[in-house]
């Protein structure tokens, strides 16, 4: 069969296409944008009427999900890591409902943050669901991965979590398909009480999720990803998991690996696979690309034992990306690097677009903001952010999606006026709608201004929630209409602008500020550009 | 055969297209590909690069080992330097030596050439010129291509196929325009080393 040249996002997309699912839902994050964009523009998808359309954040994506799967079809639910702290409601509880139709959630995981504002590593989440997780080691597995893990899931009657790491996501390599299966059809939960997490049912069906844990240790012993490959030289055994395994298999490509090695894709832990390298190998060394989750489980706290190695005693880095040559370091191989980077070779940080509408309402902001001193804006997450480097250092904050208006009420709260939040319009309907509202009940002293560009720019330009609906909502939260103040960001407008947010900052409640012009990376956009103008913005 | 490519240059500049073309060719002659690219926040003007891997053996790790690239492909020439520890003690370095200046304290131009020129083994042409003289300034990323195809061990045949198969759905123009622009790199660089021999 001919090869597919996929990106591992793409490739788990494809496997769960083939697998019979039904939708997808995601927002945008990345590194796991591009499984749904795929999913987006698949004939197959367009044919069968595969859901793939953006939801407002995770929460909502991963309950849909959930809805779907309750409704006898496979779904799945795709984020980035830090989104899964904002569905991790839903996450964990749909442990304990487990399925009907069979449910994967896909967790993209950003070690080195590349794009995100921290490094956690979703199997904890998973483990803490007590759900398998699978973790490709390569594209292939990551669409064999996606094809299998709907029928596990509803074997054993919970969701399955599919994690794996930016590099991995983004990179691109030959994918063999398997046959295209039915999708399923629509049919109720055989227990009707099955999904209702009242304390009495919750308890009965927790218990039937701990009593599937031994099942869960036999499936991964007999995993086909799983392997524990031999090796004479017992003095070190290796747990090489997800990606690791390439790293370690890149260091020995001309020389023999004489350690046995437990090539560890799928978990829980394969018991007595560990039980094995425990017993036979004088010391462990444990390669993951993430937390030391997998070490930590077998370090424990007592000194007894095989000792283990890893990124807890300093053989690997504690944090960042694992690549192959920190493999080689922790194997004690030298590396012949090439020449060292010359000193004139200076940082190139990303930036925001010449021409982009946030510059200019940024530009007005820090005039507005001059008589008032710094330290009093508190931004979200988006090309926004990009807002806090030079030449503009316009903003003091970016915690998580939507902190821009509730942290900026909590310091208003505390005597910070004026206090200003800057929010983009998907971030908005994220996650901003009900702090808003928090700030309007208690009519706290509060400039929030809503960036809106039409899009979720960061990420490649998605679909923004918002668009056609901002004034509408921000209205119906209980904001005055006459605070609510809409123009155009352009420097011939700097005056207007600054002029309008002093006049909010002097109003003793909640004003909204839209400055509004398209993000000038979707002005080839084609059907946004018409939608924008049908919707007379 | 191996080819170990690290692609440098500056987020929209199109090395995302020079890796699809090798990877077309790549897969038309069955070879063994790995391409680790970088999406999201540093595509917003910052640096990017992209490893790119091709082999008639199996290949383990997405990304490139330092010290193991044979070939560092720059379209922009600070930041063929950022990449130089990947580069192999036999590696060539292929960069467009038109800057791209997006950052207040870009170093000296002539500094950066003569950087540039310490490496043992350079080929530096000015890709924006060349892709101006044959009428298509937006593919001095295909023009750097062409110029560093004698490194990269697939046939000129399979990159152009791979040129075909990328821009297709632009287009017959834009197809040819891009075949030219793969050709004056490769003439650029057949150049060089002939006054090199």
């Amino acid at each position: 069969m001919q090869k597919l040249l996929l990106l591992g996002d793409e490739a788990i997309a494809q496997g769960a296409i083939d697998a019979g699912m039904s939708g997808v839902y995601a927002y945008p994050g990345t590194p796991s944008t591009e499984i749904t964009e795929y999913i987006q523009g698949s004939r197959i998808a367009k044919e069968r009427n595969i859901h793939s359309k953006w939801s407002s954040n995770e929460k909502t994506a991963m309950e849909s999900a959930l809805g779907m799967c309750y409704a006898g079809k496979r779904s799945m639910t795709c984020m980035k890591h830090v989104g899964l702290n904002v569905a991790a409601d839903a996450f964990i509880n749909a442990a304990i409902t487990g399925v009907n139709g069979g449910f994967v959630v896909v967790a993209a995981d950003d070690p080195s943050m590349h794009s995100s504002q921290n490094e956690q590593d979703s199997r904890v989440y998973g483990k803490f669901a007590m759900i398998p997780i699978l973790e490709p080691v390569n594209q292939q597995e990551a669409y064999d991965m996606a094809y299998s893990a709907f029928e596990l899931s509803e074997t054993y009657n919970v969701p399955v979590m599919i994690r794996l790491t930016t590099r991995l996501a983004h990179s691109r390599a030959g994918v063999v398909r398997k046959p295209l299966l039915d999708e399923k059809a629509t049919s109720l939960p055989k227990d009707p009480t099955q999904f209702v997490l009242l304390p009495s049912i919750a308890r009965r069906n927790y218990k039937n999720l701990l009593s599937t844990r031994p099942d869960l240790e036999a499936v991964s012993m007999d995993s086909v990803y799983n392997k524990y490959i031999e090796g004479s030289d017992k003095s070190l055994g290796i747990v090489a998991c997800g990606l690791a395994h390439n790293y370690l298999m890149e260091n020995f490509q001309d020389k023999e690996l004489k350690h046995p090695v437990l090539k560890l894709s799928q978990y829980p832990m394969p018991r007595k696979d560990v039980e094995r390298m425990i017993e036979e190998c004088d010391k462990i060394l444990v390669l993951e690309d993430g937390y030391p989750v997998i070490e930590e489980l077998l370090k424990g706290y007592q000194e007894a034992g095989t000792p283990v190695i890893g990124r807890l005693d300093g053989t690997i880095p504690r944090d960042g990306e694992l690549t192959p040559n920190i493999v080689a370091k922790a194997f004690g191989l030298t590396i012949e690097e090439g020449a060292d980077v010359p000193d004139l070779v200076e940082a190139r940080p990303p930036a925001m677009c010449k021409g982009c509408g946030h510059i200019d309402a940024y530009e007005a902001l820090n005039i507005a903001l001059e008589e008032y001193g710094p330290g009093r804006v508190f931004a979200d997450i988006g090309c926004y952010t990009l807002g806090a480097l030079p030449p503009y250092n316009a903003v003091n904050s970016c915690v998580d999606m939507g902190a821009s208006i509730t942290m900026a009420k909590g310091a208003s709260d505390a005597g910070l006026q004026p206090a200003v939040a800057v929010i983009g319009d998907s971030t908005f309907t994220h996650s901003g709608m009900t702090g808003l509202l928090d700030a309007v009940n208690e009519k706290t002293p509060l400039t929030v201004i809503v960036s809106d560009n039409y899009t979720t720019g960061m990420t490649g330009g998605q679909d923004s929630q918002a668009l056609g609906h901002l004034e509408n909502i921000i209205e119906g939260i209980g904001v005055d209409p006459k605070h609510i103040r809409v123009f155009k960001p352009t420097s011939a407008n700097l005056n207007e602008m600054v002029n309008i947010i002093k006049e909010e900052f002097e109003y003793e409640g909640v004003s909204v500020i839209i400055p509004r012009r398209q993000c000038i990376q979707t002005m080839r956009n084609k059907s946004l550009v018409l939608k924008v103008k049908e919707l007379g913005l | 055969m191996k080819s170990d490519i690290v692609l440098a240059g500056v987020g929209g500049q199109g090395i995302l297209s020079i890796a699809a073309t090798i990877g077309m060719a790549a897969v038309e002659k069955d070879l063994h590909l790995k391409q680790a690219e970088v999406h999201g926040m540093s595509q917003r003007g910052g640096d990017v690069q992209s490893h790119l891997r091709v082999s008639s053996n199996p290949i383990a790790s997405d990304l490139i080992p330092k010290g193991k690239a044979d070939l560092i492909l720059s379209v922009e020439p600070m930041e063929s330097l950022r990449y130089l520890p990947f580069l192999s003690k036999n590696g060539w370095l292929v960069t467009n030596t038109t800057p791209f200046v997006n950052i207040s304290n870009y170093p000296e131009m002539e500094e950066v050439i003569t950087k540039i020129k310490e490496q043992p083994r350079h080929i530096a042409i000015d890709a924006d010129k060349i892709a101006g003289e044959i009428g298509s300034k937006r593919s001095s990323n295909i023009v750097m291509l062409g110029a560093a195809s004698p490194f990269i061990d697939i046939d000129f045949a399979a990159l152009e196929q791979g040129i075909r198969t990328i821009f297709d759905r632009k287009g017959e123009k834009v197809v040819d325009l891009n075949l030219k622009a793969l050709q004056a790199g490769r003439k650029a660089t057949e150049e060089v080393m002939a006054k090199m021999n």
